[in-house]
């Protein structure tokens, strides 16, 4: 088996991963772990927007932004990384435009600015542009952008190696096992400092905007190595995924005027958003749309709504609420002006509806999107371990698989961009320092065996079960039972569910008995780690006797602030979930009811 | 409707050479070839072994040769092949591994040559650097690329010569050469001035009609070259 040192090991290539990277590399001997190669990266999938108030397109502050963000946490993002975050915003999207990230710009050749979901001018309410966009496909010019700066940084990549466990060593992270795609041989890669950057777990869902590769790997391991993962029944749906596909249609086609629509043809958000209407928050959209749909108002009365971003009801809407442009005057937008605005929107559109947006309304429905929660760290990205905030020497999370807390119960759009670039460059920077203060931990001479237990298991199993079957269970389960609206009695059906396939997966099947590209052992490996994060879930949502942001039961409809402003704690101890919470921090902004 | 798949297989720890295998498989005109492909090896055969991540064109993994052409097995639909046999095989040009995945490297290493990356050495102004709407348009094209290697695995040139740095590389050099605010025009146009460079290209178009991100890389090459012939930049 191979060895590798390394001061600092970063596990993942997508926007934190890389930002870590860049970072950590200048200072400490740095190599970056991938199971996919890098450009490869869920983060190139983000569309709309990173949010920083530049004010390039009317008055914003940075202030403005905590505020939004707070009442969009639902009062439960820590403010102090909330405040922390929103006031590095501003510089850390002139650094990536300074790395050459190419925005679009403004007629003075600034940055340009949309509005998105939750964003507003806290003296009128009203929402404000301050989504920095590079048409619809912002994550995909942070991640090449961060990339090339890796390549002309010269920063040490392992493509394709599959990280499998964490090497814990007194307490302190030591370093990684993987498995190399090419080969199938594991390698321990010895390291000061560990990082994990692995993104998130929405593949758990049937309908996701998630890629294959978002099968919460990072979650998933350090639970198995005795560290606690928090707030993990706050997961977002997304209001506008592809009816049926799941695909992400940004919510920058809502920044640009786009309406939802009922089958009665009525814009239904002013019902349920009166001042910020179909710019209100994820959570709050997503929760409108089945109430439209549970009354029967679904188009044709099926589990969809439209999405309308034609020029003639764009217009129409912008002059009904007397919204302009920047320099006053009216909204007039164009087929064009969309096509320019939003290629990758049209084309998805004509690609896999045969739908043109540009004449036709859209077909969507809430796709599960993102995690809230994850694994518990402070603001300069060290994990912390407990109640009390513990700091786990030599191990740091960054972006979606990891919970700072600036999300909370809901993340606002852009915000997940924003947090990958400022939690990835603060990572990168305390991994770095650690290292040079800290010595390598020994490493135990059985340090790959727990990885290889997993994949023998797998692989001698003998197993009858199909893979295909148990994860389609899985996935509708998760999705009818703990997505936007959640009940005791279903979650407690779901969790039924979940333990039975857990059971079933320990017969799971592994046809191919091969070293090299083993993806069916590697995609089963995957199910596992979906399935221990599905229980988690449903376990965190089953104790939570409230509503709040993405966490909405039918049984208990009020958010209670009295019992439940708090982050919820999980461990896996001997095979069962121990819950135990945390408090939120509370700076400037005393919760109030929430009101868009 | 049903389907039959003839796709190409090759395992390294058992065969010596690449073979056929068919499936039929049920299958709606909406489905992605993708998804045709995870059932079968979900369904009939859990060797079978591709690249795929994003599933919607994004990502740039599951690049192949489908009846004939380069497509994304995601972005290509079932009805868009306009027939119920499927050929499915690996990009040309590129050592298979396995099945469909291939040894990207070589395709890394002809992107790396070109300096992909952005090249300012004034220091930063305390904002962003100014661009206008006409500037930042002159290379939006060009900054569309995934790096899924459709392109430059569709180049005849590429096939005859994988020393050739091919459509993909060319593409990348071209999204920095035409960016108003980068200082490395020069250099990125002599390393692609080199006898493996942009003139190899024929002008074939293949690149253009593989593109999965529609760039239009014959025009992206043509305007390398013509900044190469007349040392100026339009």
């Amino acid at each position: 088996m191979k060895t590798h040192q390394n001061e600092v090991i970063v596990v993942g290539a997508g926007g934190a991963g890389l930002m870590a990277a860049l970072y950590a590399s200048r200072s400490a001997n740095t190599a970056v772990l991938s199971k996919l190669y890098p450009t490869r990266s869920h983060t190139g999938t983000a569309q709309g927007g990173v949010g920083a108030a530049l004010g390039n397109m009317e008055e914003d502050h940075p202030e403005w932004h905590t505020y939004d963000t707070v009442k969009g946490s639902d009062y439960l993002g820590d403010q102090d990384a909330i405040e922390f975050m929103c006031s590095e915003a501003v510089q850390a999207v002139y650094e990536l435009e300074h790395m050459g990230l190419p925005f679009s710009r403004t007629p003075e050749g600034k940055i340009a600015q949309r509005p998105f979901g939750g964003h507003t001018n806290n003296v009128t309410g009203k929402p404000v542009p301050r989504a920095c966009y590079a048409a619809d496909r912002t994550g995909h010019m942070i991640l090449q952008t961060l990339y090339q700066q890796c390549i002309k940084n010269k920063v040490q990549f392992y493509d394709e190696f599959h990280v499998l466990d964490l090497i814990v060593v007194n307490g302190a992270a030591a370093g990684v096992v993987a498995v190399e795609l090419a080969t199938g041989e594991l390698h321990t890669f010895h390291a000061k400092a560990v990082i994990f950057a692995t993104g998130g777990h929405g593949r758990i869902w049937e309908i996701t905007s998630n890629a294959y590769a978002y099968s919460g790997d990072g979650v998933a391991v350090t639970l198995r190595r005795g560290i606690p993962a928090e707030d993990m029944e706050f997961f977002q749906f997304h209001p506008t995924g592809i009816y049926r596909l799941g695909i992400l249609i940004t919510e920058g086609v809502r920044g640009e005027g786009g309406i939802l629509l009922n089958d009665k043809g009525e814009r239904f958000m002013t019902k349920y958003a009166p001042t910020v209407k179909d710019l209100a928050s994820r959570d709050v959209v997503s929760r409108a749309m089945y109430m439209e749909m549970r009354e029967g108002r679904g188009i044709g009365g099926k589990r969809y709504l439209y999405l309308d971003v034609t020029p003639e009801t764009v217009n129409k809407y912008a002059a009904m609420d007397g919204r302009h442009r920047p320099d006053g005057s009216p909204i007039h937008l164009t087929g064009e002006e969309i096509l320019s605005k939003l290629p990758d929107i049209v084309d998805f559109c004509r690609t896999y509806l045969g739908v043109d947006p540009v004449t036709q309304p859209m077909p969507i429905q809430p796709t599960a999107h993102y995690a809230m929660g994850g694994i518990p760290t402070n603001k300069l990205g060290e994990v912390v371990i407990d109640e009390q905030n513990t700091v786990m020497p030599g191990f740091f999370a960054a972006g979606e698989v990891a919970c700072v807390s600036v999300h909370g119960a809901n993340r606002l759009g852009t915000n997940s961009l924003l947090d990958l670039i400022t939690f990835g460059k603060h990572a990168g920077l305390r991994a770095a320092e650690f290292s040079k203060g800290a010595a390598f931990q020994p490493l135990p001479s059985d340090a790959a065996d727990f990885a290889r237990q997993q994949l023998d298991g797998l692989l001698n199993n003998q197993g009858t079960e199909n893979v295909a079957d148990i994860s389609h269970e899985m996935k509708a389960v998760m999705f009818d039972q703990v997505g936007v609206f959640r009940s005791d009695e279903g979650m407690l059906q779901a969790l039924k569910t979940i333990r039975e396939l857990k059971e079933r997966f320990k017969h799971a099947r592994v046809e191919d008995q091969g070293k090299v590209f083993n993806t069916n052992l590697l995609n089963t490996w995957e199910l596992g780690n979906m399935l221990d994060l599905a229980e988690v879930t449903t376990f965190c949502a089953l104790a939570r006797h409230e509503s709040r942001g993405g966490h909405a039961r039918e049984d208990f409809p009020k958010r209670d602030d009295v019992n439940w402003l708090k982050h919820t704690l999980a461990w896996t101890v001997d095979g069962e979930i121990k819950l135990s919470y945390k408090p939120v921090t509370i700076t400037k902004y005393q919760p109030k009811e929430r009101v868009y | 409707m049903q389907v039959t798949l003839k796709i190409s297989r090759f395992n390294p720890e058992k065969d010596k050479k690449p073979h056929y295998e068919t499936y039929k498989v049920e299958a709606d005109p909406t489905d992605r070839v993708l998804d045709l492909l995870e059932y079968i090896k979900w369904h009939h055969d859990g060797t079978l072994s591709f690249r795929r991540s994003c599933a919607h064109g994004i990502c740039g993994s599951d690049a192949m040769r489908i009846n004939g052409r380069n497509y994304l097995a995601c972005k290509v639909l079932v009805k868009d092949l306009h027939s119920n046999k499927i050929t499915v095989e690996p990009i040309l040009g590129l050592r298979v591994i396995k099945d469909m995945i291939v040894d990207m490297e070589p395709f890394f290493e002809h992107y790396r040559s070109v300096l992909p990356y952005f090249v300012n050495n004034d220091p930063p102004p305390a904002t962003e650097r100014l661009q206008s709407p006409e500037q930042r348009e002159r290379f939006d094209d060009t900054t569309k690329c995934i790096l899924c290697a459709a392109c430059t695995t569709s180049c005849p040139s590429f096939w005859a010569s994988d020393s050739y740095i091919g459509p993909a590389a060319i593409v990348a050099a071209h999204r920095f050469i035409y960016d108003s605010r980068d200082q490395a025009a020069t250099e990125r146009l002599n390393i692609l001035n080199d006898q493996f460079g942009v003139f190899r290209c024929h002008t074939i178009f293949n690149c253009t009609e593989a593109c999965p991100r529609e760039i239009q890389i014959t025009r992206a090459i043509g305007e390398v070259k013509k900044a190469i012939a007349t040392g100026r930049l339009d």
